[in-house]
């Protein structure tokens, strides 16, 4: 299995990936005096989530210290927008889109379907922290409705029929690292 | 290209590329040259429109082609149904549902040898005949594309196909011949209104920024396109954000503001990519900075993204979100235009109203006034989406009625069901039933029959949908969405999500749908913003034309249109059951018995109506009513 920035361990403050988003908040000439300074803060964690896969505490306090606030500043934020979790999603994200053109072309049957196949819920992860599935609104694609992103690649017009194959792949590839690793 | 300092400078540019477009336009005849366009929208990209272009750029540049044959990826153009498009011009030839290994028989057929390639022609669907160009095409014919006019044109990711195209020159002559004031004036006689909503008169807006002095003011692009079925202003993102630049800088002139922000969603990575790109040029070449065309204008544009939240569509929440907090809204007045971002006179308007704001200044307030009904000017570009055969975006004239969109436009509804219903404006439209269809769509007549413009998404739904899951769809997600500071919206809309939820799930009384009425009412009027105030329009207006449809739900405990899971019952019939034990094998939980080659019957007091006995019958021996 390769290490993915979801599930890496992300507790030391000297990690790589902790000097990638200072990078990032260095080029941004916080002025701590400044007190329009927050006005960058969505991006960063924007940024940092792209980073660590998830916000959590360790690193918004090393967020809300770069910009001289307060913590609940940093998680009041987070807990308000939907984009941002504080909990780590698995390294296969299935989203499907939940949009009106999607929803009436039958997309909560498709999210059943994937539920019911991964034996996990939306907004859960399941236990070997491989799947997540979520559901989201509107990527403005409703010419494909009903529509399914999986890492970020798009798939269209899916029925429910169509899940087990979409996954077949996903499912192959996880032996396939399996047993890379084994192998190593 | 060189850097553009003045308006001559501009001029001289534009006639040096205007001929990059010539071939697209048909204004040269006699030439060889050939283009091919290839949509690049979101829509599009998904189904490997990239692969497309790069398979045609080996194919030219294997033919020894280079510069004679242009292939380049273009904005929207709005046929999504069929996409991935491909253009070809001169011939002006549209290539419907395009795959990246039909790359190779186009351009060996049509570029090489000059003939068509019929079978990736779109077929019209009544005539049964295949058209070739996209003037031929139903669903173009009642089109007029004014804020849509350069997606599907120019490649938005090349600033001298904008300014080819006509674009900065109308910045040009804002900033060089006009004052702020009849910069107002024009805007206020064109008769634009907002686009994202309310459709307040964008002109006026800008005449009240303008009036309160301040050192220091704003223009902000609403991008926050959350209503879910609307990807119009995606589509301009991504297909000419040239644009927009160009509409906010001549809002920054008029008000005074020297900063512009574009607040956009996260979900939409490749508008933001387009956008960022057409900032970086435009300010690479002098149309973006200090002393703009060497008039002393200073405007520059940065870009926030959003983070997943509804509301912050609203500009006091949209404004709270860009100074980096929670998106609340904020109780109005004060309006933004006096007290606004980080506390300073600010503008907030909608991509597809800056969008138009070039055109009019080249083409003249009158004619724009000239276009539409006696209140709303223009053109209104729809999302058309769901039940419809056609979906994609449409630009109409205001004025224009449904059924003109939904049949001329749209080619009717998908499988040749029956028409119930047309979703406008969102969460915070209504459901407008069939005898409305000829209604001459803009902003007062759809709020006359309860529902409203809003950004322009278009659902249709057929008699398959369920009017009462509909509603309940939506106020789900405006108790996800409300933000939780005013008790109305907070708590209100959750009562009414429980009241609609409990009548699709066959616990509703007919008491309820007075509840829901009551409720509504204080909703609306006690909420704190635009989300809760319009909040229970979609329960108003179904439980307004589709009060049988909530009746049978209650009374009868039946959902006419077979969508409530849980008001239905999945049963065998005997006659045509084989025992083959797939069904009961495929039951979740376990309550179909019976032996092989024996007839199989369920446990209704087990069932979850799933329905997965009936999806793996082969026979079609399980029923559902």
């Amino acid at each position: 299995m390769t290490n993915t920035p979801n599930h890496s361990p992300c507790v030391e403050q000297n990690h790589p990936q902790f000097k990638e988003l200072d990078q990032y908040i260095e080029g941004l000439q916080i002025d701590p005096d400044d007190p329009r300074r927050k006005d960058t803060l969505i991006m960063t964690l924007h940024r940092a989530q792209e980073i660590f896969g998830y916000l959590p505490e360790v690193v918004q306090l090393h967020i809300a210290k770069k910009y001289s606030i307060p913590h609940a500043d940093v998680s009041g934020v987070i807990s308000f927008y939907n984009f941002f979790t504080t909990t780590p999603k698995g390294k296969i994200q299935v989203n499907v889109c939940l949009g009106t053109a999607c929803y009436v072309n039958g997309a909560n049957k498709v999210l059943q379907e994937f539920e019911q196949v991964l034996g996990i819920r939306s907004g859960q992860v399941t236990a070997d922290g491989k799947f997540s599935i979520e559901s989201l609104r509107c990527v403005g694609a409703c010419g494909l409705a009903p529509v399914v992103t999986i890492n970020h690649k798009v798939y269209g017009k899916v029925k429910p029929g169509d899940v087990r194959e979409i996954l077949e792949k996903f499912f192959i590839e996880e032996d396939k690292d399996v047993k890379e690793a084994a192998h190593a | 290209m060189p850097e553009i300092r003045t308006g001559e400078q501009l001029a001289s540019v534009y006639e040096q590329y205007k001929q990059l477009l010539s071939t697209r336009l048909g204004t040269v005849v006699d030439d060889d040259t050939r283009m091919i366009l290839v949509c690049g929208g979101t829509g599009c990209h998904a189904s490997e429109s990239e692969m497309i272009v790069e398979n045609f750029q080996a194919l030219i540049h294997k033919n020894g082609l280079d510069g004679k044959v242009v292939c380049s990826i273009s904005g929207c153009f709005g046929f999504c149904e069929k996409g991935p498009i491909v253009k070809v011009f001169p011939d002006n030839v549209f290539y419907v549902q395009v795959k990246p290994e039909d790359a190779s028989e186009i351009f060996d057929q049509h570029i090489l040898n000059g003939h068509k390639v019929k079978r990736l022609l779109y077929e019209d669907p009544i005539l049964k005949e295949k058209m070739e160009t996209a003037e031929d095409i139903s669903f173009y014919k009642l089109q007029q594309r004014i804020a849509l006019r350069n997606c599907g044109l120019i490649n938005p990711e090349k600033i001298e196909e904008y300014i080819a195209s006509g674009g900065y020159q109308s910045l040009a002559k804002v900033l060089t011949q006009m004052t702020p004031q009849q910069v107002i004036a024009e805007m206020i006689a064109s008769g634009l209104r907002g686009r994202g909503g309310a459709g307040f008169s964008t002109g006026r807006k800008w005449e009240f920024a303008s009036k309160y002095a301040s050192e220091e003011k704003f223009v902000i692009c609403n991008a926050d396109e959350g209503d879910p079925g609307a990807f119009m202003d995606r589509s301009i993102m991504e297909g000419d954000s040239h644009s927009v630049i160009e509409g906010m800088m001549i809002a920054g002139y008029a008000i005074g503001a020297q900063q512009g922000y574009v607040y956009i969603r996260a979900e939409y990575p490749l508008a933001v990519k387009r956008l960022e790109i057409a900032i970086q040029q435009a300010r690479a070449n002098g149309l973006l900075g200090r002393d703009i065309l060497g008039t002393g204008f200073n405007f520059d544009i940065a870009i926030r993204l959003g983070a997943g939240a509804f509301v912050c569509g609203e500009e006091t929440a949209l404004i709270h979100s860009l100074q980096g907090l929670r998106g609340e809204p904020a109780t109005k007045p004060p309006f933004p235009a006096e007290n606004g971002l980080w506390a300073k006179p600010t503008i907030v308007n909608n991509v597809e109203t800056l969008a138009n704001i070039p055109v009019i200044f080249q083409r003249g307030a009158q004619w724009f006034n000239s276009i539409g009904t006696k209140t709303s000017k223009g053109t209104k570009v729809f999302a058309l989406a769901g039940k419809v055969n056609n979906v994609g975006l449409v630009e109409v004239p205001m004025g224009t009625t449904l059924r003109e969109i939904i049949y001329d436009i749209g080619g009717g509804i998908k499988d040749g069901a029956e028409f119930k219903s047309a979703q406008t404006g969102g969460p915070s439209g209504g459901c407008i039933p069939k005898q409305y269809l000829d209604t001459p769509i803009d902003y007062e007549s759809l709020q006359s029959i309860g529902s409203m413009m809003g950004s322009g998404g278009m659902i249709i739904m057929s008699e398959h949908d369920c009017m009462v899951n509909i509603a309940r769809f939506y106020m789900e997600f405006i108790v996800e969405e409300s933000c939780g500071r005013c008790v109305p919206c907070r708590i209100g809309n959750k009562r009414m999500l429980e009241i609609l939820t409990g009548i699709t799930e066959g616990r509703g009384t007919e008491a309820d749908l007075d509840e829901l009425r009551s409720l509504s009412e204080t909703i609306i009027d006690t909420s704190l913003c635009g989300l809760g105030q319009t909040a229970p329009n979609p329960v108003l207006s179904t439980l307004k034309y589709f009060l049988d449809e909530y009746e049978a739900h209650v009374k009868e405990k039946r959902c006419p249109a077979g969508v409530c899971q849980k008001l239905m019952h999945y049963k065998i019939l005997p006659e045509k059951c084989i025992g083959c034990t797939s069904c009961a094998r495929g039951c979740p939980v376990s309550c179909i018995s019976g032996t092989v080659k024996q007839v199989h019957t369920i446990d209704q007091s087990k069932c979850i109506k799933c329905g997965a006995c009936m999806t793996r019958c082969k026979f079609g021996a399980v029923v559902r009513e």
